[in-house]
């Protein structure tokens, strides 16, 4: 039996090629339109004016990139720990799960709009309410995840685990919990990409720093282009938490990979 | 002396009976099956032995007494391997010693030595996706047995084999099972693979289960692999026969 090879780097730049082209393409474009039109950059700044900007302000946007990406984390964590010990405690108790499931969906109900000021009403300005709020957008996500992932469980494989004479607790441990993972690490990918928007969402409403801030501040000062520059940056530092959470279900799920390509 | 005796077992799932009337047993060191047609409640016994359910009426003996709610007498082989695809085939293996208590570094040293004849060498650290169906069939036969329980249940091991893997299977448990005498009860649809492996076989009728025919073949072993003996192909087509009139259709 041979091992299948891995995939190469070289492979995985050949088949990315089709996007890398089409998003050149879109930028290419775009460049070429501000420069036949004449449009103003007050209005749509130029491609090649976007990357100057970030050039002449990166320190500005490194020192507003730190707190964007503390709360982010911060706030993610804190949303994935409550998450696990809350869906532990569901998984056992299934009525506490019909309790509880309201008040979780109509959490989701809530415009960030609305909810954003009020944490900073009653928060303030410091980090505080941008952590709430990373957990308020990423707790249920991440708690269906785990939920619907023990629900997942191989059914076979639970009833010959109590053939053996397991207990609820050593079923959950050695059978439910592993199969949740792929769910879980499903739910981190797409729910680590809502952290960051909801970070930079509560920081344009009130912070000191940040890139909302950088964003609110170049919009009040007419600066599409800065405004672009941030964006940039933050869809950068998506793309890379996105990134870091594919490769850690890679290192950590490698069962998954085995017997692939036979 | 009878390992496990089945005395007069009964049981109703919500409204609908499900075994009626179920008195069978199984000696020590025999290998006894069990056929029925589909639907006719042998996933029901086995939940009954593994202690998931209660008989209504009647009694399960094991060596003479009682069977407990929740005893562990049974090693189980469920229909597919049911073998967790996260964890290595060493570690899917000791799964039952483990929940037994035994630590891992132990179960780890009783399971290795088994790997050869199980003809799973080399495939230690292998996740089960990388084995093929019958190679994921032995090493759950091997978690079954290394529990070292008084009593193998089988059921239907091999039903989601290939013809030829199956075939292979077969002669491979038989081998084994001449070598060690596991007292086992295997459940089945096979005519065939129950009369090649069995010392007896007990025909089940559909539901609600009664025993409507008991078997005892006597061919010599081992019996795949060369013709069997006339007394042992006419009994294999009356319990066919006897199978065919229970479908009901």
């Amino acid at each position: 039996m041979t091992k299948g090879l891995p995939r190469s780097a070289g492979g995985r730049l050949i088949r990315g090629l089709p996007a890398l082209g089409s998003v050149a393409a879109a930028i290419v474009l775009w460049e070429i339109y501000v420069r036949l039109s004449g449009i103003s950059p007050l209005v749509l700044p130029a491609p090649s004016r976007v990357v100057e900007q970030m050039a002449a302000n990166r320190a500005l946007l490194w020192e507003n990139t730190l707190p964007t990406l503390s709360a982010t984390l911060t706030g993610f964590a804190f949303s994935v720990s409550i998450a696990f010990a809350l869906s532990v405690a569901l998984d056992f108790l299934p009525k506490l799960r019909r309790a509880l499931f309201p008040i979780f969906v109509v959490s989701q109900t809530l415009p960030l709009v609305a909810i954003a000021p009020l944490a900073v009403l009653w928060f303030g300005f410091g980090l505080t309410p941008k952590i709430l709020l990373v957990a308020l957008v990423t707790f249920f996500p991440m708690l269906v995840a785990l939920v619907d992932g023990y629900e997942a469980t191989d059914p076979e494989i639970e009833t010959l685990m109590r053939s053996m004479g397991a207990s609820r607790w050593k079923v959950f441990r050695a059978a439910r919990f592993p199969s949740a993972m792929p769910y879980f690490f499903a739910g981190l990918r797409i729910s680590i990409t809502y952290a960051v928007v909801a970070a930079i969402f509560s920081e344009y409403v009130g912070a000191r720093a940040g890139l909302g801030i950088v964003i609110l501040n170049a919009k009040n000062s007419f600066r599409p282009d800065l405004m672009l520059a941030a964006v940039v940056v933050s869809s950068t530092l998506t793309l890379v938490l996105f990134g870091v959470s594919a490769l850690l279900q890679r290192v950590l799920l490698r069962w998954r990979e085995a017997g692939q390509g036979q | 002396m009878n390992a496990l005796e089945l005395r007069n077992v009964g049981v109703s799932l919500g409204e609908t009976e499900v075994l009626d009337d179920v008195s069978l047993r199984v000696g020590q060191g025999e290998f006894v099956s069990i056929l029925g047609p589909s639907g006719a409640g042998k996933s029901t016994l086995f939940r009954l032995l593994t202690g998931a359910l209660e008989p209504d009426r009647g009694e399960i003996l094991l060596d003479g007494s009682t069977l407990k709610r929740n005893a562990t007498t049974f090693a189980f082989m469920p229909q597919r391997d049911a073998l967790m695809p996260w964890r290595r085939i060493i570690d899917n293996v000791i799964l039952g010693l483990e929940v037994q208590g035994v630590s891992r570094a132990e179960a780890r040293a009783r399971a290795l030595p088994l790997f050869a004849e199980f003809g799973l060498a080399g495939f230690e650290e292998r996740y089960p996706a990388e084995l093929s169906g019958g190679m994921r069939q032995r090493a759950a036969l091997l978690r079954t047995v290394i529990q070292a329980r008084p009593v193998q249940l089988l059921d239907e091991p091999f039903g989601a084999l290939d013809a030829l893997t199956r075939a292979q299977m077969q002669r491979w448990l038989e081998d084994r099972w001449r070598g060690a005498r596991w007292t086992t009860l295997l459940v089945t649809h096979d005519v065939r693979e129950a009369v090649a492996l069995s010392d007896r076989i007990y025909v089940l009728s559909r539901r609600p289960a009664r025993v409507i025919s008991e078997v005892v073949v006597r061919a010599p072993r081992p019996r795949l692999g060369t013709a069997l003996p006339a007394e042992a192909r006419a009994q294999e087509e009356e319990l066919l026969n006897t199978l065919l009139s229970q479908t009901g259709e």
